[in-house]
């Protein structure tokens, strides 16, 4: 039994359609993204499982009871904000204990859970402070010790990291997936940033304009993008106008001009099923520069000029051209960058690129 | 130069604007019947007569409890219409705005003519309930104002966190939302009894015959003589009407800090 299941969600707004048939199935204990830009219709999705909004149409379930007509207040639901939303007029005690207090737990239980779960933050000591003497990491492990102290059925996060600072976040991911594992509550994470869907999610759905474009495991939405749209989103990409010259048993040959025929393995290329007009993908940092006449080593191996260099430090994005393609790669540097103008070989493995069908939708 | 000449400028404007209302509350004190300077001798005599004059106390006690009651009816409408205008999407939001604060803009005279005539069109008489109304219509405006502006900075997500932890919405506006608008609420009372407590205008055309307030007491007792008892109930007038909202910003102040806010 799933602990979410969306089935034929839609939600409009008036005229405007914000989610459309979106179904879903959310495991118990696992961790699931829902990642997209701004407007992609993942708040609305997380708002729906929530409570603060109902579907337009279809039906949302959570532990396998339908929830369409359960306000928010009885649904037992964890919520964690961008902004805290902690209760500035009640101490960090306070806070942690409020869901206690509508729910039949007595006071030293209620004490001992609070403390519990101020331990699982790792901010024990704080408890007779006010919100407005706490930084926003902290604000923010206080908002989850709030939200899990009631041990809800779902834990349901809105781009709870997006008010950090950039060091800030990344500790508190690791922190945020920790507390998660160890008490293993389902989770429903909302963020427009792919590093933290990444690093943290079981599972990734992808969301543009209100529909679902992937769901599927991290390293499966990054390696195999199911459409344009996820190619883009995910990382850098390069995305090159090919033809699909033959499908074979073990994969597809692609051919596009300046190029090097691609044999590109069939997983690699779920959606092509014939010859014709096909997209083809390749990550920036699976491009890799070289100097011309370095051996191909198995590897796919293209002239091209270093236009633009954009150096990062430990790595430098480098803007080639091949041909009539202009194509993004990123490296990490080894001894000194290549300058703006210098030719190069751009060397890749065939089993890095995807295909896509032109046009791809979900 | 022209700082010192600004010094004194400023010096004299304020002079002029509270020199007045010294001279009452000094003359307050003077022991003669006559108020001239310089002052032959200290005394509470006036405030004692004043204690003793039953006109005056009926007064007193009539503009406390109409103040106390336009306030809490004030306070409480106020809250409940700018929850409604500020949290609900409800048709006509603006428009229902500008009405309910409308009463400042009109002239209290129009307004004071305009609910009489209404009352008497449908055939009620003057009464305290007319009164009373006609004060709550007038300072209902004040309290949204202030209310209003409170609760557009209470962010929604709170009280959103409120009711998933489990928190109905009537729990949620007791437990969270209210305790956050209190400053607001107490400003808003504050402003609506001291602006019923001194308000002269609207209350002659309302007050039924027979009920004095303050305000119309004095006036009434103006128009016979001028007796060093008005001047011990000006004071009397000036350090409530300026002392409570001193008092409520005070304790405002205190509330806001000891909450951390």
């Amino acid at each position: 039994m799933s602990a979410v299941s969306l089935s034929n969600i839609v939600k409009r707004f008036g005229d405007y359609t914000a989610v459309h048939q979106m179904s879903l199935d959310i495991e118990e204990g696992s961790f699931v993204t829902l990642l997209g830009p701004s407007g992609c219709g993942k708040t609305t999705t997380l708002r729906m499982i929530a409570g603060l909004l109902d579907p337009t149409e279809g039906d949302i379930t959570i532990k396998g009871k339908r929830v369409n007509d359960v306000p928010i207040h009885k649904r037992n639901l964890g919520l964690v904000f961008q902004n805290y939303a902690l209760f500035p007029h009640k101490t960090v005690a306070e806070n942690v204990a409020f869901g206690l207090n509508y729910r039949d737990v007595g006071k030293d239980d209620a004490k001992r859970k609070v403390a519990a779960a101020l331990d699982l933050v790792q901010l024990p000591d704080l408890g007779g402070r006010y919100p407005k003497e706490l930084s926003g990491g902290q604000q923010q492990r206080i908002a989850l010790a709030r939200a899990i102290v009631i041990e809800p059925d779902v834990l349901l996060l809105d781009e709870p990291l997006s008010a950090l600072d950039a060091n800030l976040r990344e500790d508190m991911r690791v922190e945020l997936k920790r507390i998660q594992q160890s008490i293993g509550v389902t989770t429903v994470f909302v963020t427009h940033d792919q590093t933290e869907a990444l690093a943290m999610s079981d599972q990734i759905i992808v969301m543009s304009e209100g529909r679902v474009e992937q769901v599927g495991a991290p390293e499966d939405v990054y390696n195999t993008p199911a459409t344009e749209f996820v190619a883009k989103f995910l990382g850098a990409s390069n995305l090159l106008d090919a033809r699909c010259r033959d499908v074979a048993n073990g994969g597809i040959v692609l051919e596009l001009p300046d190029f090097p025929a691609i044999p590109i393995p069939k997983e690699r290329a779920p959606k092509v099923t014939g010859p014709g007009p096909v997209r083809l993908v390749i990550r920036a940092e699976k491009l890799q520069l070289k100097a011309p006449g370095t051996p191909e080593n198995g590897c796919l191996s293209v002239d091209a000029i270093v236009e633009t260099v954009d150096y990062q430090g430990q790595s430098a994005r480098y803007f080639v051209r091949v041909g009539d393609h202009q194509m993004q790669a990123v490296n990490m540097i080894e001894d000194h960058p290549f300058a703006a103008g210098a030719k190069v070989a751009l060397q890749f493995r065939a089993r890095d690129c995807a295909a896509l069908p032109v046009g791809s939708r979900p | 130069m022209g700082w010192r000449l600004i010094r004194i400028y400023t010096i004299l404007v304020y002079l002029f604007m509270f020199l007045p209302i010294a001279v009452v509350v000094l003359l307050s004190f003077n022991a003669n019947q006559f108020g001239s300077f310089p002052m032959t001798g200290l005394s509470t005599r006036w405030f004692e007569a004043l204690w003793n004059n039953d006109a005056i106390m009926r007064a007193f006690r009539t503009s406390i409890v109409l103040g106390l009651m336009t306030a809490v009816i004030s306070t409480v409408l106020g809250v409940l219409a700018s929850l409604a205008l500020v949290r609900y999407k409800i048709p006509g939001r603006n428009l229902i705005t500008t009405l309910l604060i409308a009463p400042i803009l009109v002239p209290e005279v129009v307004l004071a003519v305009a609910l009489l005539l209404f009352l008497n069109f449908l055939n009620f008489g003057k009464s305290f309930t007319l009164l009373l109304a006609g004060h709550v219509i007038f300072t209902l405006p004040f309290v949204i104002l202030v209310v209003q502006a409170r609760l557009v900075s209470i962010k929604r997500d709170v009280e959103e966190a409120a009711m998933s932890l489990g928190a109905s919405p009537m729990q949620t506006f007791f437990a969270i939302t209210l305790p956050l608008l209190m400053p607001a609420v107490a400003a808003g009372g504050l402003f609506a009894f001291t602006i019923s407590f001194d308000d002269i205008t609207g209350t002659l055309f309302w007050k039924p015959g027979g009920i004095e307030t303050v305000p119309t007491q004095i006036f009434s007792m103006l128009r016979n003589s001028i007796s060093p008892e008005i001047n011990a109930l000006g004071t009397v007038m000036i350090v409530l009407t300026v002392g409570l909202p001193l008092i409520g910003a005070a304790i405002a102040r205190t509330l806001a800090t000891r909450s951390g806010q």
